[in-house]
This record gives C-alpha cells, structure tokens and sequence, in this order.
C-alpha cells in the first residue's frame, strides 16, 4: 500500500472506527456502502484529504460513490493534485 | 397531463426496488385511541386485534387521558380549530405564548419558542442561529431531523464518536479557528435508549468555548427525577443553550415541537427559522391539551415514577429469559437479534400472540444491528408486561435465542 492509500486508511479507522470495532480497512474495503463510514460524516474525511494534500474537492465531485473505498478515494486526490 | 407512461413506470420500479430489498413501509391502521392496549387492523383488511402496546412514544401514558382530552375540548370550544395564517401575521393566540412560557418554566431555559414539530425545530434553528463562520460539531448517532437541520445550515459540519468525549475534544480543538462552535447531540438516543452525558459534554464545552444543543425528544417529561429531561439527570440545568423537544411523545403525543434556550438564540429562531415563519403553528386544540400536560406532570411525579419502575421491571424480565438487550436506563430497550430478518420474523410472532412491536434494520440502524425496539409506557401495568413477557419467551424458544449472546446469535443467523 503506498503512502497516499495508508494515510488515507489510518485517518479511516482513527476517524470512523469505534473502539473494540476489529474491522479490517483495506484498499477495497467498502466504507460507505459496507457502513463504516455514513454520508453524514464524511465531510471530515474530505477536510482532512484537502487539508493534508492542500487541495479543493468540490462539493460536485465528493460522491458516496468516490469515496467508497481507499482506491477510489486515493484516485480523486490523485487526480486533484495533477489537476 | 404531464405524468408520463416513462414518468410512472420509473416510480413503479422504484417502489418495488424497495419491496424486494424489504424496505417498503406499510402503515397499521388502530381502530382505537392510543393506549397500552390498542386495536390494529393488520394485514390491510383484517378485523381489528386488541393487541399490547410495546412500540409507542407514550411514555408517560398522557396520549388520551380524560383531563388532556377534556382540556383540548375546552380548548376548541374556546379558541377555535384552526389559525389560518402563520404565528407573525395573525396565527398567535394568548396561549400559544402561555405555553411557551410554561414550557420556559418547565425546561429551565430563558425562552421557548413553539414551532409545528420538533422536526421543524430542527430543520429551522441551526440556519437561525449559525453562519459560514461558525461549526456544528455532533454526536453520529443524532436523529435524522438534526442531519437535515445541518445540510440546511451554511456553518461547517463535522462529527464525533458515538458519546466518545475524547473524539469531541479533539474536534473542539481542532475547531478553535471558527466563531462559534456548537455541540450537537439527542439526550437519548431514540435506537438505542442510550443517555448523552450531558455533564460532560458541558464540561468541555465551557472549556473549549462552545454552545451546546440537546433534542430531548425521548426524555422530557419523564428524564431526570422531576422529567424534566437529560440536562436534569445529568446535574447541568440552566447550561444548556438549546433544546429542541417535541410534544408529540410524551407530552400528550399529538403534535408540534419548540426550540428552548437562550434568549437571544430564540428571538433568531423568531426572527429567521423558516418552519416557524412559513408554517401555520400548533393548533389551539393541542396547545390547550399541552397546557394540561404540563400542569399535571409539574403537579407530581407519579406517572414518570411508575414508567422508571415498568422500565426496572421490563429489563429485569428481558434480562432473566434470556434476552440479549442494550443495557441501560431509558424505557427504550433494544432487544438484540442482529439479522434483518430474524427481526421481521420475530416482531410478527409477537404480533400473532398479541404483542405489538416493530423489527428495525438497515437502513434505520447500521448494518449487523438489527432489533426490536421496546418502548414502555406509564400506561403499562404489570399485567402487560408479564403477558409481554411469556410472547417474548414463547417467540425466544421458537427461534432458540434464549441465553444467546451477540456472536451466537449471529453465528446461528448470520448477518
């Protein structure tokens, strides 16, 4: 796993994981249809990824869908950061 | 007509989309007022069954009592049915304000303000009182109303761990850069009958600068030892800043809602909180009936007396058959069974020997979680439960759940 999709993964289980909650977050695993992470939480997996690689996602683009897995988020801020 | 054939035939699928994922909601029809004991039609078409109540918000029992029934006629005889217009033009009478004061009184607070339900409350007063300057921070399990207030709101949303104070902290913290920060959470979580802890939650608020709002929906009228809600349970009346609640649970179960608070935050609501402006409020009817309710639940504390002790009495019975439930001290107990449709099967066995509860699962709670949410009532006597009770066993045996914990039982049922 690179650098990118781990801290993406860390933040994921520090942010949304309870305590005692021994689910395995890899880079398939999905977050929000699995239920790990729910649409009204999200927001704060956004800031942190805006805020950590100093770009804007727009609201637009911010979709359950994108968000669902590590890879698939790890390729929205790749595309950002090109961007 | 602009209804298509595409235009119909889309919702069609739609509709049955959510019949063959299980989702589809179909409405019981109570040919009785509400009460511990009530009749259902159910299926569609069927004579009606007296069953036992055990999935109502009546805590407190007050939904038809001969005094609140006798206020409200009072009410309608002497201030009409309807307002036709909203509360600033000429939709306010002098009770409207007598009950909002009583409810001032009753709730500790500085001002209330009355809105049509406490799901407009919600809706209106994060947007009243908070801009693109300031955050709301709150608890991830708040109830849906309260998630639909925020998206309405432009101030930043953000999130903390179910009652995890040392998440909270960490958001307070990281959070300190913005005007005002508010703290956002139910009293008592209406799934999981679970109680905020208000006192610390005060607590940090007070260190960290930030406001804090409750919706004691589930808890005023019978939280506390007078009822008069989490903040009082919780040792921190008069430092709340806002309180949404509704009347449509335990204070009479009809309708309508208020925002509670300070002063200056209710004159906003006033002022800015479109359900409030947009809105014809409560009718005369369910104020004059409200009005009754609070009289008799500032006059004793009986009724929320007896509902601690049914609450006492309906977990012990649980726990002893060997029920996996959430623990607790709200007269919401969760009975555990983790597999959607185990939760189905067994609240319609119950139905059939004469107990009336609803299986909850996906997407209402998280997935793996499912239940059957019991609710007591002051309007229970023991006779209800311990007949509640041996459907529960007799139900428990059938599907061999009894004395099983949560690995068992979804090791048996899967998730």
């Amino acid at each position: 796993m690179d650098e990118l999709k781990k801290a993406i993964r860390d933040y994921v289980v520090k942010e949304y994981l309870e305590e005692g909650d021994d689910r395995q977050v890899g880079e398939d695993t999905p977050l929000i249809t699995g239920g790990i992470v729910d649409s009204f939480s999200m927001v704060s997996l956004k800031r942190f990824l805006e805020r950590k690689y100093s770009i804007q996602i727009p609201d637009a683009e911010a979709t359950p869908q994108a968000f669902d897995t590590v890879n698939s988020i790890a390729a929205l801020v790749t595309r950002f950061t090109k961007g | 007509m602009a209804y298509s054939g595409r235009a119909r035939e889309s919702y069609q699928n739609e509709l049955a989309n959510l019949r063959d994922q299980g989702l589809f909601k179909e409405e019981r029809y109570i040919h009785a007022p509400q009460g511990a004991e009530i009749e259902v039609e159910f299926p569609t078409g069927n004579p009606p069954r007296k069953v036992i109540n055990m999935c109502a918000n009546n805590y407190l029992g007050l939904s038809s009592h001969p005094e609140v029934v006798a206020a409200a006629h009072a009410g309608l005889d002497h201030r009409g049915y309807g307002m036709s217009s909203v509360r600033f033009i000429c939709g306010t009478q002098d009770i409207h304000r007598e009950l909002e004061n009583k409810l001032t009184e009753f709730l500790g607070t500085e001002d209330t303000l009355l809105f049509p339900s406490c799901m407009d409350a919600n809706a209106g007063v994060f947007e009243a009182v908070l801009s693109e300057q300031d955050v709301m921070i709150a608890d991830r399990l708040v109830h849906a109303s309260i998630v639909d207030g925020m998206r309405l709101c432009k101030a930043m949303q953000d999130t903390f761990k179910h009652s995890d104070m040392g998440h909270l902290e960490e958001k307070l913290v990281e959070h300190q850069d913005k005007r005002f920060r508010m703290v956002i959470t139910d009293g008592v979580f209406s799934m999981d009958g679970d109680i905020a802890r208000l006192d610390a939650i005060v607590a940090l608020a007070e260190k960290h600068d930030a406001m804090v709002f409750v919706d004691d929906s589930h808890a005023s009228g019978f939280i506390g030892k007078t009822g008069r809600g989490t903040h009082e349970h919780c040792g921190v009346v008069g430092r709340m800043d806002v309180i949404t609640t509704t009347l449509g649970k335990a204070l009479g179960g009809a309708s309508g809602g208020c925002v509670s608070g300070r002063r200056e935050l209710v004159e906003m609501c006033r002022q800015r909180a479109r359900p409030y402006l947009f809105s014809n409020t409560v009718a005369p009817v369910i104020v004059s009936g409200a009005l009754k309710v609070l009289d008799l639940i500032s006059a004793t504390t009986e009724r929320r007396d007896k509902l601690e002790t049914n609450t006492v009495y309906w977990r012990k019975l649980l726990t002893d058959a060997g029920f996996d439930i959430k623990p607790g001290e709200s007269p919401i107990v969760p009975v555990m069974l983790y597999n959607a449709k185990l939760a189905q099967d067994v609240a319609r066995d119950l139905f059939a020997e004469g107990i009336y509860v609803v299986g909850f699962f996906f997407p209402v709670v998280a997935k793996g979680q499912a239940r059957i949410r019991t609710q007591l009532s002051a309007a229970h006597e023991k006779h209800h439960l311990d007949a509640a009770i041996a459907a529960f066993v007799k139900v428990g045996k059938k599907y061999g759940i009894l004395g099983l914990g949560k690995n068992q039982i979804i090791e048996k049922y899967g998730l």
